[in-house]
């Protein structure tokens, strides 16, 4: 992938300034559509994803408490990933981004939740809410791009370090919930200088992830196990398990969201003065989806439609999919490419991906003369 | 002693380590949502329609409500289409009912978004929100001697909690409704006029006009001698005020009102929610409280009427007018002006820390 900027040919070369500002005011007007129909159904819904998720969580740690046997280890552990999966994805990312703040139920609001995740909300809903969706799939500006940790584009330059990444990424997979945290606290950029280390608001940033880690961690390894007496030490390995598992899995899923095959990067200088037609042509282009049943969205948090997430990210959840239909036909109009595919497709092509970029760029694929530079669109 | 509480303490913390990042009663919500005694809430027992326009609910509230005064309001949290709204109803059961449970008595308004929708869904074993018992249209402990009610329309339910709590040696009620239909607990107020436990003044508007402070000093010549508790619109209050003041009697007339008193519109701004990270633009002189409200912040409520102040809210910068009498406060950067947000309205871009 190279930024849209510098590709030989630009996927919205074909679209004019004033088709630009259509395509914004038609989104606008879906989003209008949606803000205004918004009521008891959705209410209804979060709260019955909530309701099973709690259940789903006391009945799995119940079950644990005689994790001795393996039937119940199984059992237990299956449960308790799926409930820590629906709680990070489908709930905590969503209210998170205030999809359900319109409710004013202080329990379902963006200001109020917490959750099941080594990163504190708060710093979490900065990095994500205000970088991330902000600057998607800007290059130097969005750290979601390869976390700061890897090279995910062809225009970020190679170092040998980037040799390693296949396996820091996998490590980053297994422990994604403290890679989020450290993140989050801009590790890399704020350990690199004695004064950044230094600095009061940073100190403070580490001081509350460590807290939260302790009380995840105590919750987890310590009390749990310890409540359920001769399972002490299965408990403590299926609870491991269910992170490691729902790591795994939202690792993969958020792959799946920026990285595969399809998905369009953009020059740092490329978003100065961007108007609001641009900035949602940017996430159009910026994000893929993953096909697949009812469960697999629910699973992924609805984040399965990253295309419409990226577009409305204050949406509700359950109506991404039902404005999907029409988001489609938008692209198909327009020309534009709606990237989607199958959730073993997308991993793979993400992967493929972060393995091709491990080496520096094969130069022949470059052609030998500057492409034409539109002027219309995203540049 | 001091050893058992230490000991609570420590057993109670580590159930709330269990839970983390949630707070045990998150989970006792699911099952047993009235033991919650973080968040108080009520169950709709019984639904018992009144007249065509109101209907009575008796509640049973959660664990941590407390005893309520004969006179006071509630406040519920109605989920209307998805959304919380809260409203102040008057209690009109009586504190100590051996069942324990409380009735409000909701009647419709129009374009009241909360009361229609009451009218039209509440069910037994429907869950509302609920707020601790408020406000001071309350009588004196000891027999207050001679007293006269004025109410209309809905302003009769505080009264009706008082007369169904305690009796009174004299008292005198002058109740007000469109027509003979429309009025509130007929049958249970003309057995109390015939028992004589009160005096009672029927007016039905629709047929004999609006009561005005004449007509009342008829109806009972002994006015003067009464001290006086008054609750409907805002249109006969402010007359009654009028009234009482003029014959030098302010201070014994005590008003409920249901509505705040506007007098001044704002003159619109751009309202930022600092902490929230949301701005509104307000231009129809709206309240900052509903201005916040329609963005999804949490903002703190209460009476909405300018009397409790549970809703204040630090101003940072910017001007706000009281909607009330139309009084200006402003604010520069670095200030920190605490302002009732359900009677102020933006005079300009304004900024609250929230
Ligand atoms: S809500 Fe009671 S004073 Fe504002």
């Amino acid at each position: 992938m190279t930024t849209l900027q510098r590709k030989p040919v630009n996927p919205v070369g074909h679209l004019t300034a004033e088709d630009v500002e259509a395509i914004g005011r038609e989104l606008d007007a879906i989003r209008d559509e949606v803000i205004t129909s918004r009521g008891e159904r959705d209410a209804a819904y979060i709260r019955r994803v909530i309701k099973v998720q709690r259940w789903l969580e006391l009945g799995s740690r119940g079950v644990l408490l005689f994790s001795i046997l393996p039937p119940a280890w199984l059992v237990g552990t299956a449960g308790l990933s799926v409930a820590k999966i629906l709680e990070n994805m489908e709930i905590g990312h969503n209210v998170m981004h205030g999809q359900w703040d319109w409710m004013r139920d202080p329990k379902i609001h963006s200001t109020t939740w917490e959750w099941d995740n080594a990163s504190p909300s708060e710093q979490w809903k900065h990095s994500h809410n205000e970088l991330h969706h902000t600057y998607t799939n800007v290059i130097g500006r969005d750290n979601d791009l390869g976390y700061g940790i890897m090279r995910v584009d062809e225009d970020q330059r190679w170092h040998p370090i980037h040799l390693g990444q296949p396996l820091w990424n996998f490590v980053n997979a297994c422990f994604f919930e403290y890679g989020i945290a450290a993140y989050d606290l801009e590790l890399g950029k704020n350990l690199a200088t004695k004064k950044r280390r230094k600095s009061p608001q940073f100190k403070a940033g580490v001081k509350q992830v460590l807290r939260k880690i302790g009380r995840q961690v105590t919750k987890d390894y310590v009390l749990h196990p310890l409540l359920s007496g001769p399972s002490f030490l299965h408990t403590i390995a299926a609870n491991a398990t269910a992170n490691l598992v729902r790591n795994l899995w939202t690792h993969s899923v958020i792959m799946c969201g920026h990285f595969p095959k399809g998905v369009e990067t953009f020059e740092k200088t490329s978003i100065e003065g961007e108007t609001r037609g641009e900035w949602y042509l940017r996430q159009m282009l910026g994000s893929a989806n993953i096909s697949g049943g009812r469960l697999m969205h629910i699973m992924t948090g609805n984040l399965s439609f990253q295309i419409e997430h990226h577009l409305f990210p204050d949406l509700p959840s359950n109506r991404y999919q039902e404005i999907a239909p029409r988001i489609q036909d938008l692209f198909q109009r327009y020309g534009l490419s709606y990237t989607s595919g199958p959730m073993p497709k997308q991993v793979g092509s993400a992967w493929a991906k972060v393995f091709r970029l491990a080496l520096p760029n094969r130069r022949t694929a470059l052609p030998a003369v500057a492409p034409e530079r539109e002027p219309v669109g995203v540049a | 002693m001091a050893a058992t509480q230490a000991l609570r303490a420590g057993a109670w913390r580590v159930v709330e380590l269990l839970t983390t990042p949630l707070v045990p009663a998150d989970y006792l919500d699911v099952v047993a949502p009235l033991r919650n005694r973080e968040v108080l809430r009520a169950k709709v027992v019984a639904v018992h329609p009144e007249t065509d326009r109101a209907v009575t609910l008796t509640l049973r509230p959660g664990r941590g409500w407390r005893r309520h005064e004969p006179g006071q309001y509630l406040r519920l949290g109605v989920d209307v289409d998805g959304v919380r709204l809260w409203r102040a109803y008057s209690l009109t059961s009586a504190p100590h009912r051996p069942d324990g449970l409380l009735t409000v008595t909701v009647t419709a308004v129009d374009g009241g978004a909360v009361s229609r929708h009451l009218l039209a869904k509440a069910r037994p074993g429907m869950l509302l929100g609920l707020e601790r018992p408020a406000g001071d249209f309350t009588l004196p402990a000891q027999d207050p001697g001679k007293v006269l009610f004025v109410t209309a329309g809905s302003g009769l339910t505080p009264v009706m909690g008082i007369l169904r709590s305690r009796s009174l040696s004299d008292a005198v009620l002058v109740h007000s409704a469109p027509t003979e239909n429309d009025v509130l607990f007929r049958d249970e107020l003309r057995a109390l006029a015939r028992e004589k436990s009160i005096q009672l003044v029927e007016r039905h508007t629709r047929a004999d006009g609006r009561m005005q402070p004449s007509d009342l000093e008829t109806a009972v010549p002994d006015l003067a001698e009464r001290h006086t508790w008054a609750c409907g619109p805002n249109a006969m209050l402010d007359e009654l005020t009028g009234h009482w003041a003029g014959l030098g009697k302010a201070g014994q007339l005590h008003v409920e009102r249901f509505r705040p008193a506007v007098t001044a519109t704002g003159d619109g701004g751009t309202v930022t929610f600092l902490r929230s990270g949301k701005a509104v633009e307000s231009t129809d002189g709206a309240p900052l409280l509903e201005a916040g409200e329609a963005a999804g912040v949490l903002m703190p409520s209460g009476c909405r009427m300018g009397i409790c102040f549970s809703c204040v809210l630090p101003l940072r910068e910017g001007a706000v007018r009281d909607l009330r009498d139309g009084r200006l406060t402003t604010a520069t950067e670095g200030d920190n002006v605490l302002v009732q947000t359900c009677i102020s309205a933006a005079a300009g871009p304004c900024r609250l820390e929230i």
